[in-house]
């Protein structure tokens, strides 16, 4: 009897030790499209790399909600998430959260990163996260449908697109009474400040706030930005385009009824799949010009670490290893996530799978930053205040002009004291 | 004389079995008051506290006191900073009423008429009985879901088949309405219960009296069935008024956070607090939140003595 419990301890013990150098992590990833399939397919090669374990924590698909989840497990000093996916207009919110990775991480690895999206990370001189993959918007069209109306190359301006659109709709509705000229993100939420940031800034309405804290939004310029948009409403784009968000824009796309769509590079991939209805007949092109510039939203995900992890070393080496060229390399062939490493577009497999990331490089390095740096921790108000006036104008609740001063007014009550 | 009677033989003895019982009562009771205190005074009371600093919510300890700032305070370059100031929290306000106003109505109205019907004696009541609850059992999230589902303008049954393709929800000023109508459908079935149990409560001999004496239908709903229903009624009334008050998951299900801050007060606190990461001002926020409702309810206890026993 005392050798089976001698044996039984034995093999406790051997079992405990064992477990001890394995660590569980918990990684917060998000469901946008194939992003939580490519999450969790990256973790398991880590986990079987080193014999780790990872859990996956499956966040909100807006990007508001999974900010008001994760500042609730953060503010509690929550240890249950070790790795969080942060957007690119969070650190500033959230850094004190976070491990500083620099030092922790190797310079060499740091700098093969772009470097804008690298500083947009450095809060204070910290190293909040490392980039994962950046975002910009683009223009998706449908190239058999630009053929079949008599189209030679992508529209240049917006008003030119708005012409195509109509031209498409007119004919296809003959068919297809669901088809429409252009979805983009026009619920009011994050998304649709990104939409219109692209629109106020290729007017050459500037950034809302500009890099010295200014308030700059109340200007002609982005007035007239607001009243082209609010024009599609109805024409070109269903009256219900204002409650779409990224994914609503790309199932009514990827059904075919829609001859034109803003969304961000993730939907070629998907666009591209079994079961998408266009594959083979996208197009991708830089967004139209206002008159003053093409633009596009510098998005994109980050990793970090939590301060409050309890596995920190490892949860270092994980992020390292999302982060690393390797890694990136999948998702940007699987998934179409644009890498934050330079030397990756220069890479043939991934230019093979996404043959516009050549082409389209200078939309994604010269992408517009939203106005979270000067901003800092106010800057989810701005933006509130921004989408929101924007939805304004699309209903047709107030037009662009006085809207823009209306908005500078709100922007300049966020400001209150300063940023 | 009555008074007398009931008076105890032995007082003493009395007031001894009396009191024993009461402190047996307080440890009785002492285990749920706690419990109440812990989930409900804690926060509470924090609630409150934190109304009154400038604090941030990912740094509750850095926090400074501001009085009663959060509620009204102008800078000295005239900017309004107190929510009682913002134009968005007037609409926020107005919404909610507008809201509790016309759906506890609605729900009242056809509640009572369901129950009325349901509380007659015909086949098959048993299975209606049931039957009418299946809206109000279903979560709400699930059914505002669905009905976001129905009112999407390119896809849904009402959106497209019924309103030709207007997004309803797109728009504050018309998504109140389609907010209003999926509450009613939910809560109505809730509402004609509440009746139907004062209605069951009521004496048919009265009814057969009523008969007796020639008054129409008409007459004995008007005259015999409102004003014995008032009590019952007055405390479903009461129970809606506060549901439909502090509403808050149907706006944020089918209009997303940033739209359901202008519908409801609670989105409004929610937004503050959680999206802008204001726990000062959204604690002050929900302060008013729970004053304005507890000043509602004494407005009915009082002004319609309803009695809750």
């Amino acid at each position: 009897m005392k050798k089976v419990i001698a044996l039984i301890t034995l093999t406790a013990a051997i079992t405990a030790t064992s477990n001890a150098s394995a660590v569980t992590l918990t990684l917060a990833c998000g469901a946008v499209g194939q992003e939580l399939q490519l999450c969790k397919d990256g973790a398991a090669r880590w986990a079987k790399k080193t014999g780790n374990e990872v859990k996956i924590f499956e966040s909100p698909n807006l990007t508001n909600d999974r900010l008001g989840l994760y500042q609730q497990q953060l503010a509690a000093k929550s240890s249950d998430i070790d790795v969080y996916q942060l957007d690119v207009v969070w650190p500033g919110l959230l850094s004190q959260h976070f491990v500083d990775l620099k030092g922790k991480v190797p310079a060499a690895e740091v700098s093969a990163h772009f470097k804008g999206i690298i500083d947009a990370n450095t809060v204070n001189g910290k190293l909040v996260a490392l980039p994962w993959f950046t975002d910009a918007g683009l223009l998706y069209y449908r190239t058999d449908l630009l053929k079949k109306y008599g189209f030679t190359a992508a529209p240049k301006t917006w008003t030119e697109m708005a012409l195509m659109a109509k031209k498409i709709q007119d004919g296809e509705r003959k068919s297809n009474k669901a088809f429409t000229g252009f979805v983009f993100q026009g619920k009011n939420y994050e998304g649709l400040t990104c939409d219109a940031l692209e629109w106020v800034v290729s007017f050459g309405g500037g950034t809302i706030v500009d890099s010295t804290g200014k308030v700059t939004i109340n200007n002609p310029q982005a007035a007239k930005a607001l009243d082209t948009a609010a024009s599609w409403i109805k024409s070109i784009s269903p009256a219900g385009v204002t409650t779409y968000d990224e994914e609503a824009a790309r199932g009514i796309f990827q059904a075919g009824n829609a001859a034109f769509m803003r969304n961000w590079p993730y939907a070629w991939a998907l666009g591209q799949g079994k079961d998408s209805k266009v594959a083979g007949k996208i197009g991708v092109a830089p967004l139209p010009s206002g008159g003053s510039r093409n633009a596009a939203t510098l998005g994109g995900w980050q990793l970090g670490v939590s301060a409050y992890s309890k596995n920190q070393a490892a949860a270092i080496d994980l992020v390292r290893y999302l982060a690393g060229p390797q890694e990136q390399k999948v998702r940007a062939i699987e998934g179409a996530y644009n890498p934050t490493i330079q030397s990756l577009y220069k890479d043939q497999d991934v230019l093979k799978a996404n043959p516009f990331f050549g082409s389209l490089y200078s939309v994604f390095t010269s992408a517009v930053a939203r106005p979270s740096g000067p901003t800092k921790g106010k800057y989810n108000q701005v933006s509130q205040a921004f989408s929101s006036t924007v939805s304004d104008v699309l209903n047709g609740k107030s037009k662009g002009q006085a809207a823009v001063a209306k908005l500078a007014g709100d922007i300049n009550r966020i400001k209150g004291r300063g940023w | 004389m009555t008074v007398k009677a009931s008076t105890p033989v032995q007082p003493v003895r009395a007031r001894g079995i009396e009191a024993a019982r009461a402190r047996q009562a307080i440890w009785l009771l002492l285990p749920t008051l706690i419990a109440i205190a812990l989930v409900a005074g804690y926060p509470l009371y924090r609630t409150f506290y934190f109304s009154l600093f400038e604090a941030n919510l990912t740094s509750p300890d850095q926090r400074s006191f501001v009085g009663l700032g959060n509620f009204w305070f102008t800078t000295e370059d005239g900017v309004a900073l107190g929510f009682l100031q913002d134009p968005k929290w007037w609409g926020a306000v107005k919404n909610t009423l507008l809201f509790t106003v016309v759906s506890v109505f609605l729900e009242t109205v056809f509640g009572m008429i369901i129950a009325l019907v349901v509380n007659s004696a015909f086949k098959g009541r048993a299975v209606l009985r049931t039957a009418m609850l299946v809206p109000w059992a279903i979560p709400t999230v699930v059914s505002a879901q669905m009905w976001a589902y129905l009112y999407n303008d390119s896809f849904g049954l009402i959106g497209r088949g019924i309103l030709g393709g207007q997004a309803v929800l797109a728009n504050t000023d018309t998504a109140i309405w389609a907010l209003i109508a999926v509450d009613v459908w939910k809560t109505t079935s809730f509402m004609a219960l509440l009746i139907l149990a004062g209605l069951q409560s009521l004496p048919g001999d009265m009814y057969e009296a009523a008969d007796m004496d020639g008054a129409s239908k008409w007459t004995q709903f008007w005259r015999l069935t409102l004003p014995l229903l008032r009590p019952a009624l007055l405390v479903a009334l009461v129970f809606r008024s506060l549901d439909a008050l502090r509403v808050f998951d149907i706006m944020s299900v089918m209009l997303g956070n940033v739209n359901a801050a202008t519908t409801s007060m609670t989105g409004y606190a929610r937004q503050a607090l959680i999206d802008n990461q204001l726990l000062g001002l959204g604690s002050a926020v929900s302060v008013a939140v729970f004053v304005l409702i507890m000043v509602i309810v004494v407005i009915y206890v009082t002004a319609f003595r309803v009695k809750f026993d």
